[in-house]
């Protein structure tokens, strides 16, 4: 291991007895349940997601392989309810959340110049708390009243009648926010207290920007969250009536909570993404991001917007008609930042001298990808339109593609790019490439059909349809199935890498630009422990 | 061979033509246009944020694909260094502003439409129930449940032929074998031309009534009334379903909806009197054991057994097992009351309002009498019927049918 070979000052005021000297990382099994290097912790967090990455996809392969024809043949309905829930649940919660944390953890530290997080014994926690949690949630399909059906969204009263394990679901739901506002209070600490002397705000690199603002978002977020799940809880076994119309409650209710979460909560599953694609383009078109200021400013206010939208997802709960109005025009108003956002990529592009390693391909398969799930978004802003579109596969569709080819994408094209920065070693360039193409013909068989049977009228989680959408789904099908399996490439690939390969240096990239390249490749387990000096002419973006 | 060759080439033909939009008259690929007037204004506008849509999408698309054409470092190109540009940005802010405004205001305009429920001709209220739908025709008095055809209810047990026509030889679908999950054992029947207010409400979950050709979709609250309104102008069938997620069988609570002439409607609604007051008849007379059975086994088929299963064993952690249960062999009344009332916090609902005594006396002197369960116990409508006159002493109103019956305390729709 190279990184032993750092050499490291103890800090004069610590008087401590224990060993300052040696930082390497300690051996075994114990290096990684103490663990307090956020690079470690990053690392922990990525391994998570993605074993969580093919759970829930495994979940979807149910899912998929139920609806390949008409009829019910492999499924009881029932069990499949608890499949559409728990897929949701774990890739929001334990895939693209955790990911997204896990890549903070490595690279917001090297990209700033600090040389940890700023809380590190909190950032130990908030990772061991996750695979607890999840063991939590996903032990509720094995118990007798089987796992949450009623959709992620945790409607009542239909929530309400799950058995007992709901007590489960809650009690890992609680757990998981903590993990979440535990991590995001750490983010939003080190990018406030460790950046060094010279790396002003309008320095920081997109990704530092764009996860500053997700921070925010969870931290007000998720305690609204853990809010409405409490009166879930209360509701379900100690006898209120918050959202019982019998006892003077209302169930819509729970839908303005839920939503004043799970709108921004999408926005946190999306933004750090985009300053992941905005860290990408620049260093493979070998030319600065455009638009730098604009970026910051468009990612704030669509954090602002994202506050004021949330009662577009309840256009049929029966809401007056100048809330209709509102919400129909501040969702509209969304997309004009997001296009500012993908007109800059563009830009970036413009004029560029662009070559095309994988991470480039995941990244421009994003703009591309995620514009469509953009575009289907406006039309699902259409407020008329949107009572047609609402719970059908169009909107399953919709949020596939700014998910899967945006956000997962995203997650792919970091670990192409930061991959050889984190092990040392070059992955396969010619397997990267082939698994690019592979996935992005599958994901689109996999969701574009889904518009088409949404249109002509298909419900979303239903385990059977009739006749007419019989084509339609069993090509999805045969799409997810060939983008499930072309992910185990993806494993291959990761594990190739760690193990050899061509030497990476330094930079890895030719256009790379930023604090994070300045240092080895593989990354010592310990950087800037002194501060690296930014002079105002220094590109660290 | 060839012709799975050749449908993949018609495949790949329909994805390249995805961009023209050359497919908006393939009715299974795109919204239908519907049978109202704001049926086929929503259809216009969805067809033309659509067109804004592709055109932002080739513009955006087409620069991608020329830069990536052009300016690639195999090619030897040498990268520009401009990374800013006000006028630039301003451009693209206020552009896509203009095209929004100009989508914003026909879209408010029909909303408006949408939102406006006044001078109805008629009203027709609208109750979800796990997973049935409940009409009653606030001005005629008529009411009855509608639920999945029974044919179809078999066709989609686990592992049944979805065949219809295959599945039940002999049995005529009136042409109709496709409706695969689509068709209902009473159908909504309306007359054309006249202003129809809906108006739902839930008794359990929250469900959503929604008829694509109509352009109406709206959630069924429990203890909340939403408004809705159709005017359809072509007599036909349409067909829709329950849009919001209910539980098990969620995705089996289809609705149809006849529309007709208005003096086809008249009789109609005077044949239903007629059959409504034939049925409500049957709780008065005495029935054979047999008989009871019999129509026990039917109504179990048609609402029990999708939870408790075919042969009454249940799902255990789920759903309780019939067979040998103590509530099917114990007690008469504590059976009676399970299923007149239901079970509180669980799936377990009040089938009081949904079946008529005939039916409930049926089904559970069928339920005492299957599955192992020989108790040889009957229970006859009439009792049902001196039960629910009970409950309606003692509980208030419970009567099938009655408005004032149902959960409404509050109304979210402000018309008051």
């Amino acid at each position: 291991m190279s990184s032993t070979d750092v050499t490291h000052h103890a800090p004069e005021e610590h008087g401590h007895d224990h060993d300052h000297g040696e930082h390497g990382p300690a051996k075994g099994l114990m290096r990684w349940v103490t663990t307090t290097n956020h690079k470690d912790i990053g690392t922990l967090y990525l391994w998570f997601s993605l074993i969580m990455f093919f759970i829930g996809g495994a979940m979807a392969l149910i899912i998929r392989a139920e609806l390949f024809q008409p009829g019910i043949q492999i499924v009881d309905p029932m069990f499949f309810n608890s499949m559409t829930t728990m897929h949701a649940i774990v890739m929001i919660f334990g895939v693209v959340m955790p990911a997204f944390v896990g890549l903070a953890n490595w690279m917001i530290p090297m990209m700033i110049g600090a040389p940890d997080m700023a809380l590190p014994r909190l950032n130990n926690w908030s990772f061991w708390i996750m695979p607890f949690a999840f063991t939590i949630m996903l032990s509720t399909l094995f118990m007798d009243s089987g796992g949450p059906a009623g959709g992620w969204t945790l409607y009542p009263p239909l929530v309400l009648q799950m058995g007992d394990s709901f007590a489960f679901v809650i009690f890992a739901i609680h757990f998981l926010g903590i993990s979440s506002v535990m991590g995001s209070i750490n983010i939003v600490a080190t990018i406030f207290n460790m950046r060094p002397p010279g790396m002003t705000f309008m320095k920081m690199p997109m990704f530092v920007w764009t996860w500053l603002i997700t921070a925010y978002l969870l931290i007000a977020t998720i305690p609204v969250f853990a809010g409405a799940v409490t009166m879930l809880l209360t509701d379900r076994f100690f006898g209120t009536s918050f959202f019982s119309a019998a006892g003077g409650g209302d169930p819509v209710m729970f839908q303005h909570i839920f939503w004043f979460f799970g709108h921004p909560e999408v926005y946190i599953l999306i933004l750090p993404a985009f300053g992941i694609v905005s860290s990408i383009i620049p260093t493979f078109a070998r030319k600065p991001l455009f638009g730098y200021d604009s970026m910051v400013y468009a990612t704030a206010s669509i954090a602002f917007l994202s506050f004021i939208v949330w009662a577009h997802h309840m256009f049929t709960t029966g809401m007056p008609l100048a809330g209709e109005l509102f919400f129909m025009f501040s969702t509209m108003m969304i997309s004009v930042p997001t296009g500012v956002k993908v007109f800059n990529w563009v830009a970036t592009m413009w004029r560029g001298s662009m070559s095309f390693e994988t991470p480039m391909l995941f990244a421009i398969g994003f703009v591309i990808m995620f514009t469509i799930g953009g575009l289907s978004g406006l039309m699902l802003a259409i407020t008329p339109a949107d009572i047609q579109y609402h719970d059908t596969y169009f909107v399953v569709a919709h949020f596939h593609y700014v998910l899967v080819p945006g956000a997962i994408y995203s997650l792919m094209a970091a670990t192409y790019y930061w991959l050889p920065k984190w092990t040392g070693n070059m992955y396969d360039e010619k397997l990267g490439k082939l698994h690019f193409w592979i996935s992005t013909v599958f994901v689109n068989v996999l969701f574009f059909p889904m518009h088409f049977v949404g249109l002509a009228g298909m419900p979303r989680r239903i385990p059977d349809y009739s006749l007419q959408f019989a084509d339609w789904n069993m090509i999805a099908t045969i799409g997810a199935f060939g983008f499930g399996f072309s992910q185990l490439m993806f494993v291959y690939i990761i594990v190739k890498c760690i193990r050899g390969g061509e030497k990476a240096t330094a930079e890895v990239w030719e256009g790379a630009r930023g604090l994070e390249w300045t240092v080895d490749s593989p990354a010592p387990y310990h950087t800037f422990e002194t501060a690296p000096t930014i002079q105002p002419a220094t590109i660290t973006r | 061979m060839t012709s799975s060759v050749s449908r993949w080439a018609l495949l790949s033909l329909v994805l390249l033509m995805l961009p023209l939009g050359a497919w908006a008259d393939w009715g299974a690929l795109n919204m239908p246009r519907g049978v109202t007037q704001i049926s086929n204004e929503v259809y216009t506008l969805h067809m033309r944020i659509f067109y804004v849509c592709v055109a932002i999408g080739v513009a955006v698309f087409g620069v991608m694909i020329v830069s990536m054409y052009l300016h690639r470092k195999s090619r030897g190109v040498k990268p520009a260094d401009f990374h800013e540009s006000t006028t630039v940005e301003i451009v693209w802010t206020v552009v896509p502003l203009i095209i929004l405004i100009a989508m914003a205001i026909p879209a408010a305009r029909v909303l408006i439409k949408m939102e406006d429920f006044s001078d109805s001709e008629m009203s027709i209220k609208v109750t979800g129930y796990q997973w049935r739908w409940q009409y009653e025709y606030l001005d005629s008095g008529v009411s009855f449940y509608s639920q999945l055809d029974a044919a179809h209810n078999q066709a989609r047990q686990q592992g049944a032929d979805v065949d219809l026509a295959k599945a039940f030889p002999g049995t005529s679908f009136h042409g109709e074998e496709d409706v695969y999950l689509r068709q209902v054992d009473n159908e909504l029947v309306v007359p054309v031309g006249k202003k129809i207010r809906f108006l739902h409400t839930a008794a359990d979950v929250i469900h959503s009534w929604w008829v694509e050709d109509l352009a109406v979709k709206k959630d069924a609250i429990p203890g909340f009334i939403n408004e809705n309104w159709a005017l359809i102008e072509k007599p036909g069938i349409y067909r829709g379903k329950c849009a919001e997620l209910c539980g098990r069988d969620h995705g089996f609570m289809p609705i149809v909806v006849r529309a007709v002439p208005q003096e086809e409607f008249d009789t109609w609604i005077a044949d239903k009197k007629v059959a409504m007051a034939a049925n409500a008849a049957q709780a008065d007379r005495q029935w054979a054991h047999q008989q009871l059975v019999a129509n026990g086994k039917q109504v179990y088929e048609a609402n029990c057994m999708s939870c408790h299963q075919a042969e009454g064993q249940g799902i255990p952690g789920m759903f309780p097992a019939i067979a040998g249960s103590d509530v099917a062999t114990g007690n008469i009344d504590t059976h009676v009351d399970t299923v007149m009332n239901g079970v509180a916090g669980t799936m377990m609902s009040k089938f009081s309002q949904v079946l008529s005594d005939a039916d409930i006396a049926a089904v559970i002197t069928y339920q005492r009498n299957a599955f192992g369960n020989d108790t040889g116990d009957t229970v006859q409508p009439l009792h049902i019927k001196s039960l629910r006159m009970g409950l309606s002493t003692d509980k208030g109103a419970d009567l099938p049918g009655k408005v004032a019956s149902m959960p409404a305390l509050n109304s979210n729709t402000g018309v008051n």
